[in-house]
């Protein structure tokens, strides 16, 4: 089969600050991200000859970029995959690249949530629907809530307490803290104490204020390029691997069919990535991840879901720290969703801004050592009928 | 022979004692506790569940259904209609509605005793349902509780035979709501108890016992309607009846005054103590009066449910939490989404699986699936369907979700996943359960509910709540 594998390079990154910025707009977060790409890319907006924007609910159509960036009468797509949908306006702008169609692509997401008044985000009943009539009957949940049924389920399948559950997941809250206080883009850049995350107010039992992601303020965006033209702009650009999605028929909650205790999307979507970039070994040969840790407990299911920890084993390896800066395998070393926030339509996005500067060695003080290939996971709509996106990409063209 | 032939209750839950209401205002408790609907709970819902139990109890083929209340939710719009809907009642089924006064619910018995007795009908589901309001500090406020009544009145399999009855009407302003007023209001009581109530019951019970040559000591069981405690004593010793033996207790001390069910309540009470060739005499007051003559029959046994078991399940409210129920406090408006108002078409076209909770199942696989499908979810065949009724199958809690980030009124929303028995699973709110109650593996079934109001409609749909 034709794959995408080597065909497209990244070739600039940018992204904003993220957080609640008060004084910014979306047109303000648009311009500061693809900019800093253009600079990153060595090249000039004039250059770019289609694009992508990513938005949930930040803007309608493919205006809401043209307008702020002037762009001049060239093609432009606007996407929404809710939570995913920063990785499908990168998804866009590859596979136009790898068509031929065009050479050089923009892809920009960006959300600005903090401007609703809201504590949160939306519920998830308008997922799958129309926005322009509803019976009103479909059940609204909040996100946190949506996963902790995850968690309840996952706790209860593997007899796990729920005391012990929550420590296992303030873990992972503490680890991407500590991430994220190295990271100056980050929205949150303290650090926490298991502790502190179990003391905070419950949200959605078992879930606590401090296992859910930070709601935020940002953008992030792409230039990509066909592979053979990426050494013109730079020595070090960043082949695309895989580029994978798989979108459920939420079936689980029509049917009996779905335990609760994983997301069958992130398993589908990781077999497709694996097998794309010729990956037998995920967990030897990635070198860095970054994942979609909405809630701490989503995290937990990704580790057994891309088959990195044995159903039912995370537990093992958060308590052997697999999964920190330090350990076999480093996940999101940017603080992730939880500590770097979450601008949905920037969110894809900002995981591959993580990636592609870590695989170019510029993440500072907390880079890995010696990356070659590393994996970002972004997944939209519900665990129980989601959008599951994941870009490996690399350093090395045709390397393996 | 024409007389009920089945019957069902719905009594919410919760408990508001007295004690509350007379402590917060620093008023005299008029003792006991009061039945309170909570906010996803109206006249309407209340009277589906009654129904249901009178379906549950072995009725089939009904053709009539009536709706009695002083409550109604729509001023223009008639209830019956929501109510057979969600029932799945045929499309012949002859839905009326019986307002405004307060012995609407005897009112309608009449109506279909006489429609039963033509020939036109042969079961009909009366529905009596209240849910008024007090003002804050009134007599009222404590008095009333919310409830509703489903009698069945039929010619077949009959278990209390209805031997006669007796109407008659009466014009005096005792109790009223006018337009646009959430609070009953009423007239001084020494008037209205001595010229209204005495002398109209008096009259109605001696012409009833007249018409029929009966007299006081044939009565196993005398239901007879009171405002207050002390009133409904009174009457029935001045009409020579028993207090300790033969009078029905008019439940104000657990469940309050619920208006147009308050009677059948009190009837369906000596019904689930009643023997056969037990007579009992029935008289509702408001208006003027109606009284019947019933004699128990054989088949009592058959559909008789202890009303014990029914108050059995009990959560105690604050006074607060009623005020909040009833919208009766500004409240600060949750940090979150406003909810989006239905769509009626949407409800239109969804009526089937959104009133009567039709989920369908696939004649290729047998897979149940909700919301109704085209395509199986299963093994993917396409318009190879049949219908599948969801409201009354049992199920348990997959897994479910403690929101506290919720537009709802109370925080925290509790929602579950449902697998019924059988197949078939819903996502949906979880009712009369407190936080604490809930877990995994917790037996549950349907109860009809009401969603909200968004864009002046009413959003009615099933919850799921603990088996009782």
């Amino acid at each position: 089969m034709n794959t995408i594998k080597d065909k497209v390079a990244i070739i600039g990154m940018g992204c904003t600050k993220f957080g609640e910025l008060w004084d910014k707009s979306v047109d303000d977060l648009i311009i500061d991200a693809t900019y800093e790409a253009c600079e990153d890319a060595g090249l000039g907006l004039k250059d770019v000859q289609a694009s992508w924007l990513g938005t949930v609910f930040s803007g309608h159509t493919a205006l809401s970029l043209s307008s702020p960036l002037k762009l001049q009468y060239i093609p432009v797509t606007r996407v929404e995959n809710m939570c995913a949908t920063g990785m499908e306006a990168l998804r866009g702008a590859v596979y136009a690249v790898a068509s031929g169609a065009c050479e050089i692509a923009l892809a920009v997401g960006v959300e600005k949530l903090k401007d609703t008044g809201w504590t949160g985000v939306q519920p998830t009943n308008v997922l799958g629907r129309s926005t322009m009539g509803t019976t009103g009957t479909e059940v609204s949940l909040s996100p946190p809530a949506m996963f902790s049924e995850l968690a309840l389920r996952y706790f209860d399948k593997y007899r796990i307490e729920p005391e012990e559950g929550r420590r296992l997941l303030a873990e992972i809250a503490v680890k991407n803290h500590r991430h994220g206080s190295m990271n100056p883009k980050a929205h949150f850049q303290n650090e926490l104490t298991v502790e502190q995350v179990l003391k905070a107010p419950i949200v959605a039992w078992p879930l606590g204020v401090l296992d859910c992601c930070g709601v935020s303020d940002g953008a992030s965006a792409a230039i990509v390029t066909r592979a053979e033209l990426a050494r013109n702009f730079r020595e070090d650009p960043i082949y695309i691997k895989s580029l994978a999605i798989s979108v459920g028929p939420r079936l689980d909650l029509i049917t009996q069919g779905y335990d609760f205790a994983h997301v069958e999307e992130n398993v589908r979507a990781s077999r497709m990535a694996y097998s794309e970039a010729a990956i037998k070994d995920p967990l030897k040969e990635l070198s860095v991840a970054e994942v979609h840790d909405c809630f701490t407990i989503h995290e937990m299911v990704i580790y057994e879901d891309l088959g990195w920890s044995g159903r039912g084993r995370a537990k093992e390896d958060i308590e052997a720290g697999t999964f920190t800066l330090k350990g076999e395998l480093p996940v999101n070393t940017d603080g992730g969703l939880k500590c770097f926030g979450h601008p949905l339509g920037a969110s894809g996005l900002r995981m591959q801004y993580e990636i592609y500067k870590q695989l170019q060695g510029k993440t500072g003080s907390r880079q890995v050592k010696n990356p070659r290939l590393g994996l970002a996971h972004n997944l939209g709509g519900a665990v129980w009928g989601g959008i599951a996106c994941i870009a490996i990409t690399g350093n090395e063209k045709d390397w393996r | 022979m024409v007389g009920i032939t089945s019957y069902g209750i719905c009594i919410p839950p919760y408990r508001l004692a007295r004690d509350e209401i007379a402590q917060a205002w620093k008023i005299k408790s008029l003792g006991g506790e009061r039945a309170v609907a909570r906010y996803d709970e109206d006249s309407l819902t209340m009277a589906v569940g009654a129904a249901l139990g009178c379906l549950k109890n072995g009725l089939k083929q009904v053709d009539g259904l009536f709706f009695a209340s002083t409550t109604s939710p729509y001023k223009e719009k008639q209830t019956a209609a929501i109510i057979a809907a969600s029932l799945d009642l045929p499309r012949e089924t002859r839905t009326a509605d019986f307002t405004d006064s307060l012995r609407s619910g005897t009112i309608a018995l009449s109506s279909a005793i006489d429609a039963v007795k033509s020939g036109s009908s042969r079961n009909i589901i009366v529905a009596a349902s209240d849910c008024r309001m007090g003002a804050g500090r009134s007599q009222f406020e404590q008095l009333f509780g919310d409830g509703a009544v489903a009698l069945a009145i039929g010619d077949s399999d009959v278990i209390a035979d209805i031997e006669g009855n007796y109407s008659l009407f009466g014009e005096l302003l005792e109790a009223w709501r006018l337009e646009g007023s959430p609070f009953v209001q009423s007239w001084e009581e020494r008037f209205i108890v001595t010229e209204g109530y005495m002398k109209t019951m008096q009259t109605i019970l001696s012409g009833v016992m007249e018409k029929y040559r009966v007299t006081p000591k044939e009565f196993a069981k005398v239901v007879v309607y009171g405002p207050d405690v002390k009133s409904h004593a009174n009457l029935a010793k001045r009409l020579g009846f028993d207090l300790r033996t033969q009078v029905q207790d008019p439940l104000f001390e657990s469940l309050g005054n619920m208006g147009t069910a308050a009677l059948p309540m009190m009837l369906v009470a000596a019904l689930c103590e009643a023997r056969p060739n037990d007579r009992i005499l029935v008289a509702n007051y408001a208006d003027g009066g109606d009284a019947f003559i019933l004699k128990i029959t054989e088949n009592i046994g058959k559909v008789q449910e202890k009303m014990k078991k029914r108050l059995e399940k009990k959560i105690c409210i604050n006074y607060e939490r009623y005020l909040t129920w009833r919208d009766l406090v500004p409240l600060e408006e949750p940090k979150r989404p406003d909810i989006r108002p239905p769509s009626v078409s949407c409800l239109w076209r969804e009526r089937k699986s959104v009133l009567a909770l039709y989920g369908n199942r696939c004649r290729e696989c047998g897979t149940v699936q909700y919301p109704p499908q085209r395509v199986c979810a299963n093994c993917q065949t396409k318009d190879r369907f049949e219908d599948y009724k969801l409201s009354d199958k049992h199920g348990k809690i997959f897994t479910y979700a403690i929101d506290y980030l919720t537009s709802s009124k109370e925080a925290p929303a509790l929602i579950g996943v449902v697998d019924f028995e059988g197949g078939g699973r819903i996502m949906c709110e979880i009712a009369e359960c407190e936080p604490s109650e809930i877990n995994i593996g917790m037996p549950v079934e349907m109860c009809f509910k009401k969603l909200g109001e968004g864009g002046g409609v009413l959003n009615y749909f099933w919850k799921a709540r603990p088996v009782s």
